[in-house]
């Protein structure tokens, strides 16, 4: 019974506004004033060719992060995405080496839908907590990568027919580039427009009202981690075909993190149930800047790292702040 | 039976507890007001009152576990101010709870000496522990494996484990809270034994339990709350079942409720229960009529919700028969029973009834969005159009309905749950604690709703832990006590005294 502590009402909702509005323009507006310092201190900064760089080096994490995203609006988190990323890149390969491109291509991005569909049904079925079903999933398929490389690397310097997936220039921008914008765009959609990203929003958001609602959290959840794992496999085709090789190392956990990273200093909620693709597009470019700055402006790199573990703790500390006010 | 008030042994007259003007409230709600009262030592007194009547509350600042606004707290002649549980246990003051706190893996008589064994430096002397088990098992005047781990006991056992806890402690005085709604009828006796013991041996205990007869049968002295003041404090011994039962409600109806419409005797069946076993709930019967209200009243935890939630579907079903309608077998999840005409509206709003991140359209539509869209894409237009009649229907006020949910009182959050209920009419309808924390003009809007809903043929189930409200919606009313169906009341005689009576037998 506290009636009137829930009547506290009008105060606490403009207070509310406030940091929400603090924290959706608050990545928007960092991300603008370092464009425009880097715009200004380096030459080289804005020109087509850096940006269009920075674009094709974050293409795999673009995708994959926009797919985490959803993850994370829906209560879950995936860390199996780094070994994913480099399962489908091994499998591609694997393929490419032995068939056509087409093949290898699906091949690889089925792989990467396998394991999310694993991770989906692991932890919704079996009620295990989702980051400990992906940890223990990333070994899995890091290990699967490794008997599929038998530890070599795998090169396609020989199958320049694979290399056009991403490599092929449309309107002078990479097909990298293009394939990061339609899955962000898709993905973004999804979570934006269609049931299904209500109900993962609902389902993030409170997990029991949902069911309650006739909400069917369980399959929600899951179709979250398949695209999950479905984004880290086309990411990691992507990739093999931008460099033409793969190892089973490429992408380990750092790769996970920092898809993480990106999503969090977006602005989406680690606890579920709020959050927005752009937000993890700004989000994953912001850290993208930073490490591009450092290189343009010849800054010490060792600060690098500094740098984004304190602009990581800023985005989560925004975050808890702004939830203080319920 | 209740026994002559004994004369406190040794101080004089002097009471061992006694509280004055003590209060307490939660943000604007004033649980407790004014409470004085004396507990004479080695006496069992007990506190009475409907739910929210300040019992528990009052509990809980006697043993440390709340810190009370205003009045004192006077222990054995000296005004006291607990912080924590711990500093009221190094006073003597220990407190048993309903569910019974041990860690399972450990041992009974570890439990017992928890944080307290003994020991010499950092080693544990175990032996030692087993001994003093012995002793105040002896002491007590009952027996329970000392080796055996803790988890394996049950719930009665457990608050044995407590009430040893309190003992080894030296507590001089227990406040038990409802001690006995989780026992069998015989662990029952055995506690009611236990605690006669302890006070012939000279021991305080303040009984907090909803069961007048067991309240009539252990207490020495009864005091009576509602809404938070003190009725009257006597002697059990000039009480009766039916005198407390009046000082506990001591409120006349009040028509606060709109006209019931006659139910059609012809109107067809749309729910029929036969035999239902589920979690907490055992062997429930009813039917329900088209355009009938149905009360169902009962103290908290005697399976109201448990059988509401397997109705709905959201809890597993153990046995017995569910129909809706014609022909229609009930819905074994949410989304089912949803589809084939039956809703819920949940106990609790907020922990599982609304997504308070979103907004009141969203919430409202979220049971409902495949009939909104069209191939998974939600038709914007249509939702908001489709909501907004609902939640003007529903009479929603306070905030914009794009607005996120947790910006609205709790009346206009509740009316938000009833505009998903109404965005596609159900044929039957559980409410469960329909108006729970809601001011009174909303609580008119909701009575107007639910009657409504009746008029147009709907099937209603009003769940509440107001007597009031359920005498006042429904047609009929059944009264659940642990778990099953005890009485089922129409026309005259559904009285309060009734309800009462067969809730608290």
């Amino acid at each position: 019974m506290n009636v009137h502590a829930e009547d506290a009402g009008f105060e606490g909702w403009r207070r509310q506004v406030t940091y929400a509005r603090l924290r959706g323009a608050g990545i928007l507006i960092p991300f603008l004033i370092l464009f425009t310092v880097l715009s200004l201190t380096s030459s080289s900064f804005a020109t087509k060719t850096n940006l269009l760089n920075i674009l094709d080096q974050q293409s795999a994490t673009l995708i994959i992060a926009a797919a985490g995203t959803l993850v994370l609006v829906a209560g879950g988190i995936d860390l199996s995405v780094g070994a994913t990323y480099s399962f489908a890149g091994v499998v591609s390969a694997h393929f490419a080496q032995r068939t056509n491109p087409v093949p290898a291509i699906l091949l690889g991005i089925g792989a990467g839908l396998l394991v999310g569909l694993a991770n989906g049904i692991v932890t919704t079925r079996f009620r295990i907590n989702s980051l400990i079903t992906t940890l223990a999933m990333s070994f899995i398929v890091s290990g699967c990568a490794s008997l599929v490389t038998k530890g070599n690397l795998l090169v396609l310097f020989d199958k320049p027919g694979f290399g056009k997936f991403a490599r092929t220039e449309f309107l002078t921008v990479k097909t990298s580039i293009w394939l990061a914008v339609a899955a962000v765009l898709v993905i973004g959609w999804l979570l934006a427009a269609t049931t299904a990203g209500r109900y993962m929003y609902a389902a993030g958001g409170n997990a029991e009202a949902a069911r309650l609602a006739g909400v069917r959290v369980h399959a929600v959840r899951t179709l979250t981690f398949v695209l999950s794992g479905g984004a880290a496999g086309l990411a990691g085709v992507i990739d093999t075909s931008r460099v033409l090789s793969a190892q089973a190392e490429a992408g380990d956990t750092a790769l996970a993190f920092t898809v993480l990273a990106g999503i969090v200093v977006g602005g989406t909620s680690i606890l579920g149930g709020e959050g927005a693709v752009w937000r993890t597009v700004v989000g994953v470019l912001f850290i993208a800047l930073i490490g591009n700055g450092y290189i343009l402006l010849g800054l010490d790199p060792l600060y690098e790292q500094i740098t984004m573990g304190v602009i990581l703790l800023a985005a989560v500390g925004l975050d808890a702040l702004s939830r203080r006010g319920t | 039976m209740a026994r002559v008030a004994p004369l406190p042994a040794t101080a004089e007259g002097r009471p061992y507890l006694e509280l004055l003007g003590v209060a307490k409230h939660f943000g604007g709600v004033q649980a407790l007001d004014d409470v004085s009262l004396a507990v004479v030592r080695g006496s069992v007194h007990a506190l009475v009152g409907e739910n929210g009547a300040g019992k528990s509350t009052l509990g809980r600042i006697v043993a440390g576990a709340l810190a009370g606004d205003g009045g004192t707290v006077v222990l054995d002649g000296e005004p006291v101010a607990f912080r924590s549980p711990r500093e009221a246990l190094e006073h003597g003051v220990a407190a048993i709870a309903q569910e019974p706190f041990v860690v399972p893996q450990l041992t009974v008589a570890e439990n017992v000496f928890l944080g307290r064994e003994p020991r010499s430096g950092i080693v544990l002397r175990r032996r030692r522990l087993e001994r003093e088990y012995a002793r105040l098992t002896a002491a007590a005047g009952f027996e329970l494996p000392a080796r055996l781990s803790a988890g394996r006991l049950r719930t009665a056992e457990q608050q044995k484990v407590e009430i040893l806890r309190a003992l080894s402690r030296d507590a001089r005085l227990i406040v038990m809270d409802e001690p006995t709604a989780a026992l069998s009828g015989q662990e029952t006796e055995q506690l009611h034994g236990i605690v006669r013991s302890l006070v012939a041996a000279g021991t305080t205990v303040i009984l907090i339990s909803h069961f007048l007869r067991e309240v009539l049968e252990l207490a020495d002295t009864v005091t009576v709350l509602r809404d938070g003041r003190v009725v009257r404090t006597a002697p059990a011994a000039a009480e009766t079942e039916a005198s407390l039962v009046e000082a506990m409600l001591g409120r006349p109806l009040t028509s606060t409720f709109p006209a019931k419409q006659p139910v059609e005797a012809d109107a067809p069946i749309v729910l029929s229960v036969r035999g239902l076993r589920a979690p907490g709930v055992e062997d429930a019967s009813f039917d329900l009529r088209a355009g009938e209200v149905l009360g169902i009243a009962g103290l908290v935890g005697a399976g109201r919700t448990e059988l509401a939630r397997a109705l709905y579907g959201a809890a597993p079903v153990e046995g017995g028969t569910v129909v809706l309608g014609a022909g229609v077998a009930a819905g074994r999840s949410p989304r089912e029973s949803l589809d084939r005409g039956l809703a819920m509206i949940p106990e609790s709003r907020k922990d599982h009834g609304l997504i308070f991140g979103r907004s009141s359209i969203e919430n409202t539509t979220l049971s409902h969005l495949r009939a909104l869209s069209s191939l998974g894409v939600v038709r914007r237009g249509t939702e908001r159009k489709a909501a907004r009649g609902v939640l003007q229907r529903c009479d929603v006020r306070g905030a914009q309905f794009a607005a996120p949910v947790r910006a609205l009182s709790g009346g206009n959050q509740q009316k938000v749950l009833f505009a998903r209920t109404l965005l596609r009419t159900p044929r039957v309808l559980i409410a469960d604690e329909p108006t729970r924390g809601v001011d009174v003009g909303a609580k008119r809007a909701i009575y107007d709703i639910l009657v409504g809903l009746a008029a147009e043929g709907l099937a209603v189930v009003v769940i509440s832990s107001e007597l009031e409200e359920v005498l006042g919606l429904s047609h009929r009313v059944l009264v659940m006590r642990r778990g099953r169906i005890v009485a089922e009341l129409t026309g005259e005689a559904m009285t309060e005294g009734r309800v009462l009576a067969a809730a608290f037998a």
